[in-house]
């Protein structure tokens, strides 16, 4: 059991350690790293299905017990965590086999995609507040040179800014958990959670948490302190824009809704600062959104508009709206992801990301239209896809709550999300393509037909649409299985919303 | 101590932040330096100052007026952290002088708003 609970730290880390040492052979290097990553998807659907028996599983790292021990945690939510990111992971290692356009590139992306995943994994899986910096800190490293993979111009500028404000916001963490540790003598979530809740810390260490939660907002890209994300994820290599618009932001949301639920169960202040943030975040971001011209800087504010709506979730506090918002992140995860796939796909074949250069997908590859109308469509939230259930959800709640002006927002940026994402369809697919039609024929341009334009083969993406085709089947298989998912989502919200089993299960697991 | 330490780190902080509305980006990345170092100064005095020994526990027991030494590990944790993100600021750095031209961080932000470049046809980049 302990050593499931160790496995996706141990699986993404021995998978980097491999791919390196494979570095001459390319072909091995991608077989290691798919490997890996299907593994770590399957130690997570693993621990989904035991954390689904109800329990809450912990370990102690080296046995020591828990003040002194690095506590590792695995209930609902971190187990499903861990599997969306290997499901993700897996797919963005399988797009990648599809860009064969620089096999060096390509060598280094599987180390680093696999270092950003241990990162991504141990925050999901730690229950100490320092451990947790250091997760952060190891898929930063990740993602920073991920971020800049492949050079260029536009790129490297695009990573200035996301360097920059990624460090301001991990060194408010360190210096929030340095307070936090001065405070009240821990750094165990547990025991933290325990003496929050027996009112035995000084009011320092309420405002330590507040500086956490804000740089986890930075993190989060919520409103005001967003503008980082959609000024670099669009500059991305598209496996990487992709893994980086479903996992990283989900990170910052993971650790807002686990420091939340655990330090402030009853809803607070900080919840009713949290509602507006939320609010806010879901209106700018779709109103950013609106006014941008190229597909990946569109699907780039709708994260930001999206994690409001996880925000709200959380804000609320309701045992519903917790449902909604655990329902939500795995949604979006997998959306989100696939449609930063299928925009570079989009603009391959088009031969420009610029909606104003793009057009006439519709006649030339009818199968990325279907593709793409499916994650589109789920995050507007229509039926019976699974963005419908997720803000259903979440509206409801907000219903329950009186939230009226939530409920409200919540479905404005629903209607404007489908705004933005027919006029993605109007421009890219319906238009014809403004540099002369492909012909209408899929073949024609098959080779490079010129630098200027006209509408390219699919030829040598065949990864790549599995890869998209995969996700799109798992958006529309959350849809109609919405029920069992739900369930899931419940048992987890209730977990979140009685911390004391947490707290038990991290007291009681001491050394051994 | 404490108030010596707590001024210190506002100044450390001060200065970092200071630097980090600078338009160079050189002065950014230093300021991003300092910052760092005033959080790490923060992070260390949380483990008490006024600890006159080392909190060596021996079998005789633990010394009664031992610093905390959990902070202090936590402090080398992030510096060792800090340099390393530090060295990747500086290489970036130094990529941007040689791709831009100059270390300007509002030009460089105004690179990235820049429409995307229309991609190469497959053919050319394979």
């Amino acid at each position: 059991m302990n050593a499931l609970v160790v496995a996706p730290l141990l699986i993404p880390l021995a998978t980097l350690v491999a791919t390196l040492f494979a570095r001459p052979w390319p072909r091995a290097v991608a077989a290691l790293s798919l490997a890996g990553a299907l593994a770590l998807t399957g130690a997570g659907l693993a621990l989904v299905a035991l954390a689904a028996q109800g329990g809450i599983l912990a370990s102690q790292a080296g046995g020591w017990a828990a003040p002194y021990g690095i506590t590792l945690v695995i209930d609902r939510l971190s187990a499903a965590m861990v599997a969306i990111t290997g499901i993700v992971g897996s797919a963005t290692i399988v797009f990648a086999l599809a860009r064969d356009e620089d096999p060096a590139r390509g060598r280094d992306f599987h180390a680093l995609v696999h270092g950003l995943l241990v990162g991504v994994c141990g925050a999901f899986i730690t229950g100490d507040v320092f451990n947790l910096y250091v997760w952060f800190e190891v898929l930063l490293v990740g993602s920073f040179a991920l971020l800049v993979l492949g050079g260029g111009r536009r790129r490297l500028a695009g990573t200035v800014v996301y360097v920059v404000l990624n460090l301001v916001a991990t060194m408010m963490f360190l210096l929030a958990a340095g307070l936090l540790y001065g405070a009240s003598g821990s750094l165990n979530m547990a025991l933290l959670a325990q003496a929050f809740a027996a009112g035995e810390v000084p009011v320092t260490a309420h405002a330590a948490v507040v500086l956490m939660l804000t740089a986890f907002s930075i993190k989060a890209a919520l409103f005001p302190v967003f503008g980082w994300l959609p000024a670099s994820y669009h500059v991305a290599w598209t496996p990487v824009s992709a893994l980086f618009a479903g996992l990283l932001t989900k990170v910052g949301v993971y650790a807002l809704i686990r420091l939340v639920t655990l330090f402030w169960p009853e809803a607070g202040i900080a919840h009713e600062v949290l509602l507006w943030v939320a609010c806010a975040t879901m209106l700018i971001g779709v109103l950013g959104a609106a006014a941008q011209v190229e597909v990946r800087r569109i699907l780039s504010f709708h994260i930001v508009s999206q994690v409001g709506y996880m925000i709200l979730g959380l804000a609320l506090a309701t045992p519903l709206a917790l449902a909604g918002a655990v329902f939500y992140l795995i949604h979006h995860i997998v959306v989100k992801a696939n449609l930063f796939f299928i925009g570079g796909i989009a603009a391959r074949l088009t031969g420009s990301e610029r909606l104003a250069a793009m057009g006439g997908l519709y006649a030339h590859a009818p199968w990325l239209a279907v593709l793409f109308a499916i994650p589109a469509l789920s995050l507007a939230g229509i039926p019976p896809l699974s963005g419908f259930w997720a803000k259903f959800v979440l509206v409801e709640a907000s219903l329950d709550a009186r939230a009226w002006v939530a409920a409200g927002v919540a479905l404005v940026t629903g209607l404007f999300t489908l705004l933005s994402m027919s006029k993605i369809w109007n421009e890219a697919f319906l238009k014809p393509h403004p540099a002369g039609e492909g012909s209408g024929s899929a073949g024609s341009g098959s080779g490079g037909d010129g630098s200027g334009g006209g509408l390219r083969s699919a030829d040598g993406l065949r990864p790549a649409l599995w890869a998209v085709g995969a996700l799109a089947a798992m958006t529309v298989a959350i849809g109609l299985a919405a029920g069992p998912v739900m369930d899931y989502a419940v048992a987890a919200a209730q977990q979140l919303a009685a911390p004391a089993a947490y707290i038990d299960a991290v007291v009681r697991a001491g050394g051994n | 101590m404490e108030i010596v330490v707590a001024l210190t780190v506002g100044v450390l902080v001060a200065i970092g932040i200071w630097m980090m509305l600078d338009r160079g980006l050189l002065r950014v990345v230093l300021g991003v330096v300092v910052l760092g170092n005033g959080v790490n100064l923060a992070v260390f005095s949380a483990g008490r100052l006024d600890g006159l020994a080392a909190a060596f526990a021996s079998a005789a027991g633990a010394p009664a007026l031992a610093a905390n030494p959990l902070p202090q590990t936590l402090v080398l944790t992030a510096i060792v952290i800090g340099f390393a993100l530090f060295v990747f600021a500086l290489a970036v750095l130094e990529r941007s002088w040689a791709l831009h031209g100059h270390v300007e961080t509002d030009r460089i932000t105004a690179v990235a708003e820049e429409p995307a470049p229309d991609l190469p046809a497959p053919r050319d980049a394979a």
